[in-house]
């Protein structure tokens, strides 16, 4: 039975270099298509609502992923919500360190069962908690384009009185 | 499908896709890849580097398979020994390609081949271009051999082989 | 073999096209929920979930068995997804059947789908690691060249012409004109299809089928459930798959000998003896127009080289002896990759439900058989259908 060669010196190792030469253009979707031109028109957070489940989906879905379901019923929700978690970035995509750390959090808005994940930016020297309020800051109308980034980012606000 | 019902599905033009008459969201994976060439092609490359094809060869089954590979996918054994291979061969089949992978036309027509191997165990091959030869005048079978790149331009490379030609 | 009896007994698709406004898990959702509104099953009917999608680079997306679940109906049920390129239409089905027929599970969501659109400047760059990266891509190839050299070394083995091979093109197009979600049908002639645009010769533009969109689905029941819910199951009676060296360039390609070991291992389990006469119509995977005859031969349905005849001779209509491809094929549907098989498999379906509508073969089939093909010119798969 023959053996297996090895490779015992560095310069044996050779390399070939490629690369995948595709890049990607989502569309939306039907859901989308209607959550995204709400928040660019008019600033306002939509949730589609399965009543049987009795679940507010937030980003709204077409179709219920618990029953199956039509969703027909879209509700408004928020604007304003409760950090649910939060996390301080301090590396970036590429492993290098951030000039800023940036502050993501997962915020269950007014309304709404699921989840809305986006940046947060406090005023230096404000420690966020968990359960704090928050509300989403815009860019002005001219400068929306149908786009989650449509929202700068949301910030804290001086909790609701009852 | 009882009678013939609306299908789901809603389709777009061309247009309304990348003229923003749906909202989109792009990204760019930029994939980049470096591959081992492992043992078997480590040296397969390093052979063409000198103008040399090799093979490795079963002792089970007696095949002398190119591209060598360590291991004989029939067998699943250890392929036994290097066996170099004549830089001749005979045309499997071969094709006239217009167009580049992103579906452009290319100005000159390349001919893609299967070029089977000189020593190598019948019906071995592998891909690579024929040149100095009109498509018209290829044909099955045909005898070819290769052209090599001078040797301080070869790299280690399939392309320090830039083609086969009839001879 | 101790397996349970298994059956289809719904399905549902959307329509194939080039780019849909719909994301992948909503394609899936239409389909899905089709498929159950179409034998009055709901989600909660359903025991598991099995997903047939092609590499993530297509939709640009990272694990899209899971991306897709939810709109599958996999949201809290156990979800499989597998791929073997092409193959995976037919093979979800069969991995379908193995849940139900295991005795694991009794009712059983099959969902393929595609979203190719996505994928820039065009699909195809996605298939380019299809090839050897070290040996084979510095070449600078193209899948279709491929195509072209199997197809070329099969006409060469034979005889057969580019005429002969465009028949099919002609048939399958053709019959897609009564498919409602059919991209690319047309009534074309063989003349058309020989002056269109040479691609990589011998292959010219309307040899092959279209990049597409789409989702297709199917319901698998045990045979306890089937008869309950429909008085038309049609059993799944055979399931085969085979798969090749990827060394493609090693091989004999005017014969693809692993379509052959798929069949038999379906024709053994289905008691097949005599597949010509016994089964009555057939959906091969046609990618490609020359791929019908290849796979016809490759199921045993006729010898070697002589498909091209059978074609000529008009057996292989609608109205023939052996329909193939009543639906259009995917030459004339369209082809998101692992969805195509699923549509082809709901096909035999309908045909053998009498529920095709225009395009339902005459003669009360009652024995259909569909079979996909995919990765490096690999893998067969193959499904036999009954009543």
């Amino acid at each position: 039975m023959g053996s297996l060669e090895h490779i015992e010196r560095v310069d044996q190792l050779g390399q070939w270099p490629g690369e995948m030469p595709v890049s990607f253009l989502y569309t939306v979707g039907v859901a989308g298509e209607r959550f995204l031109r709400e928040l660019m028109e008019n600033g306002r957070f939509l949730g589609s609502r399965c009543s049987d489940c009795r679940y507010t989906y937030l980003p709204p879905r077409l179709y219920c992923e618990r029953c199956f379901a039509e969703l027909t019923d879209w509700v408004e929700v928020g604007p304003r919500g409760t950090v649910e978690a939060l996390t301080v970035a301090h590396v970036g995509l590429d492993g290098q360190p951030l000039a800023e750390p940036q502050t993501f959090a997962l915020i269950r808005l007014d309304g709404a069962d699921g989840l809305l994940i986006h940046r947060i930016s406090a005023p230096a020297g404000q420690e966020l908690e968990l359960g704090a309020t928050v509300e989403p800051v815009f860019h002005p109308r001219a400068a929306r384009k149908g786009s989650i980034l449509d929202i700068q980012h949301f910030k804290p606000t001086p909790a609701r009185r009852r | 499908m009882v009678g013939e019902r609306e299908f789901p599905g809603t389709p777009l033009s061309d247009e309304d896709l990348h003229k923003g008459k749906v909202l989109t969201v792009e990204a760019d994976p930029n994939a980049r890849y470096a591959w081992d060439t492992g043992v078997a092609i480590g040296r397969f490359l390093a052979e063409l580097k000198n103008g040399r094809i090799i093979g490795r060869r079963c002792h089970r089954c007696r095949r002398t398979l190119v591209p060598p590979r360590m291991f004989c996918e029939q067998c699943f054994r250890p392929t036994d020994e290097w066996v170099y291979l004549k830089d001749s061969g005979r045309v499997n089949t071969y094709s006239i390609s217009y167009i580049r992978w992103d579906a452009s036309r290319v100005a000159e027509p390349t001919i893609p081949a299967v070029v089977e191997i000189d020593g190598a165990h019948k019906g071995m091959g592998f891909l690579h271009l024929l040149g100095e030869v009109k498509p018209d005048d290829v044909h099955m079978g045909m005898r070819v051999k290769a052209v090599w790149k001078r040797p301080r331009e070869r790299v280690g490379s399939i392309r320090d082989i830039l083609y086969f030609k009839p001879y | 073999m101790g397996l349970r009896r298994v059956a289809i007994v719904g399905a549902g698709m959307t329509k194939f096209m080039r780019r849909a406004l719909e994301t992948g898990r909503e394609l899936s959702w239409q389909a899905s929920r089709m498929a159950l509104e179409s034998c009055e099953l709901t989600l909660k009917d359903v025991d598991g979930v099995v997903i047939g999608t092609a590499p993530d680079v297509f939709d640009g997306v990272h694990m899209k068995g899971e991306y897709l679940a939810d709109g599958a109906g996999g949201w809290g049920k156990p979800v499989l997804r597998g791929y073997v390129g092409g193959g995976t239409g037919v093979f979800s089905p069969i991995q379908g059947w193995y849940h139900v027929a295991s005795g694991l599970f009794d009712v059983v969501l099959v969902v393929a789908e595609e979203k190719m659109s996505t994928c820039h400047p065009h699909p195809q760059g996605a298939f380019l690691s299809i090839f050897d990266n070290i040996l084979e891509r510095p070449l600078e190839p193209n899948l279709i060249w491929i195509f072209a050299l199997e197809m070329h070394r099969y006409m060469a083995a034979y005889g057969i012409s580019k005429r002969d091979i465009a028949l099919v093109s002609v048939k399958n197009k053709r019959n897609a004109l009564d498919h409602p979600c059919a991209q690319v049908a047309e009534n074309i002639t063989v003349e058309d299809v020989l002056n269109s645009e040479v691609l990589v010769w011998p292959v010219n533009r309307l040899d092959v089928s279209p990049v597409s969109d789409g989702a297709a689905a199917l319901v698998l029941a045990a045979e306890h459930v089937a008869k309950r819910v429909t008085d038309k199951p049609v059993w799944i009676d055979g399931v085969g798959w085979h798969l090749d060296s990827a060394y493609w360039t090693n091989r004999e390609l005017c014969y693809p000998k692993y379509v052959e070991y798929a069949a038999r291992m379906a024709y053994r389990m289905a008691g097949i003896t005599e597949p010509r006469k016994q089964i009555h119509v057939v959906e091969p995977y046609d990618p490609f127009s020359y791929k019908e005859l290849h796979h016809l031969e490759g199921l045993l349905l006729c010898g070697k080289g002589e498909a091209p005849q059978l074609t000529a001779d008009g057996v292989t209509q609608r109205n023939g002896d052996l329909p193939v491809c009543p639906s259009g094929g995917l030459m004339g549907v369209g082809n998101p990759i692992a969805a195509s098989g699923v549509m082809k498999t709901a096909e035999i379906f309908w045909q053998l439900r009498g529920e095709a509508g225009k395009r339902q073969v005459p003669g009360r089939p009652t024995c259909g058989l569909a079979q996909a093909w995919g990765d490096l010119m690999q893998v067969g798969t193959v499904i036999v259908l009954r009543t």
